[in-house]
């Protein structure tokens, strides 16, 4: 055993760096999303990246900040690209340019900041604009439309009429829409069979995307830029809550794997419900920050009337982080608990 | 009443002790009524009606309120008055009255009016009680006029819509294009508060940047 004598070296874990590594836990994501749906997927980013920049600029200056300081520590790129990455990738420019700014604006610097702000940036600027404009929020391509760069770029400008033709819906709400019309006539596993919208454990396509995420996500836990606990403990209360349901009735409730493989289940769970500013800090409070996380995306996913429930159900949770900070305090080192 | 004593009662009603700004009260009204700016500014109106004239009822009455009771009665001379006015809305504004609904009863129950009762007409002559409601109405005008008008701005790009009910033959202004696809959550309950959270904060930053601006007091002796 080594022993070493101060003075230490202390390690980087400026927020440059922790969001830098963030940004470079999506690159496999977002390539198997260009792949999936094309390169709008990248124009959206570019849309959402400029927009914040500049909204962050003007609120900087107008509160009276060091602009080089907060521009430069990546924060807003975050947002920008959790908020390209969660919107519709063909929805029209101005519905991601309104989010982001809503993110940065509202939900960031009115309340105070990077660090200040109770709610995550990115699942606000979703909630805002599903609840604002729930039709074009819920345009999803489907994975094999065979259109070009050049239509989804006219449909982005809001140069091109938006053809139903190109718009599926995603594996969650194909699933949701079928058993309804099903009247308990039909069963999961008959739907995911027939329909060529499913994949071999969830969306086809989808389930890829899923799966990048969490290579990114576990490199990001790897690098120690995230803990294990809310990642680990999201993904176990959505699969407790979709596993004990499809365990009591298989016909009319998902399996767990497709839960996890489908929707922002893996972006939220690494990328999104791991914000260091909105969540929990103690570790019991994040064990349990995590799973309601996980617990309530299934309940408002299945039983809601939105495509996803993960933006709500972490907004929610965030709410709540003050109290289950309170209660979940560790015992001073020897004190009593 | 001295002139002094009436722009003390102005400024408070219109701004130092703004209902909406400042006291943060009615925000039951406030929340449901401000989607367009025509809402918000009748529904003032029909409160400046009840507001005026119960502070002129219950001032002149003050002296025989027992105070025990003081609360009950009052609530009762203004449910007396807010029934006058919701029969007139009916009678004369049926259109409107059908979009204010419930709220113009409420009035009865808003917290602006008993406060303002019970705070100020209940220790002040006639006058100055009338005057007090009147400027408090006003400064609840114009803050849900402005609620309103932002609100409907943002949520469906329009400005006045429903003005047609309150003067026949008026139409409402398009401010942005007809394309304009509307932010629904300004016309939601959160972007009230989004709104009006806004607003105090445009409030309270005005005035510190006056307080700022002005020379420094001396310091008591």
């Amino acid at each position: 055993m080594n022993f070493t004598t101060p003075p230490y070296l202390t390690q980087d874990i400026s927020v440059r760096r922790v969001m830098l590594h963030v940004l470079a836990a999506l690159l496999p994501g977002i390539a198997v999303y260009v792949w999936l749906i094309g390169p709008a997927v990248l124009a959206q980013i570019g849309i959402a990246t400029a927009t914040a920049l500049a909204a962050e600029a003007a609120m900087l200056l107008a509160r009276g900040r060091p602009l080089a300081l907060f521009l430069g520590d990546g924060s807003a790129v975050v947002t920008a690209w959790l908020i390209a990455l969660a919107f519709p990738p063909l929805a029209p420019w101005w519905l991601v340019a309104v989010g982001t700014a809503f993110a940065i604006v509202v939900a960031k610097h009115l309340y105070g900041g990077l660090g200040q702000n109770p709610f995550n940036p990115a699942m606000i600027a979703f909630a805002a604009c599903i609840v604002s404009f729930p039709a074009l929020m819920s345009q999803w391509p489907a994975v094999d439309s065979g259109a070009g760069f050049g239509e989804h770029l006219a449909l982005i400008l809001g140069q091109a009429p938006r053809l139903d033709a190109l718009a599926g819906a995603t594996p969650l709400d194909a699933l949701k829409t079928a058993l309804k019309l099903g009247e308990g006539q039909t069963s999961v596993a008959a739907i995911t069979a027939n329909a060529a919208v499913f994949g071999h454990v969830a969306g086809r396509g989808w389930e890829w995307l899923a799966l990048a995420y969490l290579a990114g996500g576990l490199w990001l836990g790897w690098r120690g830029i995230i803990g294990w606990r809310v990642p680990a403990s999201f993904l176990a209360g959505l699969a407790a809550t979709s596993g004990a349901s499809w365990l009591w009735r298989p016909e009319a409730f998902a399996d767990p794997l497709f839960h996890l493989f489908s929707g922002g289940s893996m972006l939220g769970a690494f990328f999104i419900a791991t914000d260091p500013v909105t969540g929990c800090t103690t570790p019991r409070g994040k064990l349990i920050f995590g799973f309601s996380a996980g617990a309530l995306a299934w309940l408002i996913r299945v039983f809601g009337g939105y495509p996803d429930g993960v933006a709500f159900a972490v907004l929610l949770m965030n709410l709540c982080v003050p109290i289950i900070d309170l209660y979940t305090q560790p015992p001073i080192f020897g004190m009593k608990k | 009443m001295t002139l002094a004593e009436f722009r003390k009662i102005a400024v408070n009603g219109l701004w130092k002790q703004n209902t909406s700004l400042v006291q943060i009260l009615g925000l039951c009204p406030l929340l449901a009524v401000t989607t367009n700016l025509v809402n918000g500014a009748m529904l003032s109106l029909a409160t400046i009606l009840v507001m005026a004239l119960s502070g002129a009822v219950i001032s002149s009455l003050r002296n025989l309120i027992p105070h025990e009771i003081r609360i009950p009665v009052f609530i009762l001379i203004v449910a007396t008055l807010v029934t006058v006015i919701d029969l007139l809305f009916n009678a004369n504004l049926h259109q409107l009255y059908l979009v204010l609904g419930i709220f113009i009863p409420l009035i009865t129950t808003n917290c602006i009016v008993l406060a303002r009762v019970e705070a100020y007409a209940n220790k002040n002559p006639p006058l100055q009680s009338t005057f007090d409601g009147i400027f408090m109405g006003v400064g609840m005008l114009w803050t849900l006029s402005l609620l309103g008008g932002l609100r409907e701005l943002i949520g469906q790009g329009t400005l006045l819509s429903g003005i047609d009910m309150v003067i026949p033959g008026l139409e409402a202004i398009q401010v942005f294009p007809a394309n304009y696809p509307g932010f629904l959550l300004a016309l939601l309950p959160p972007g009230a508060f989004i709104v009006l959270g806004c607003l105090v904060a445009w409030k309270n930053w005005a005035e510190a940047r006056a307080s700022a601006r002005r020379p420094p007091r001396k310091k008591a002796p």
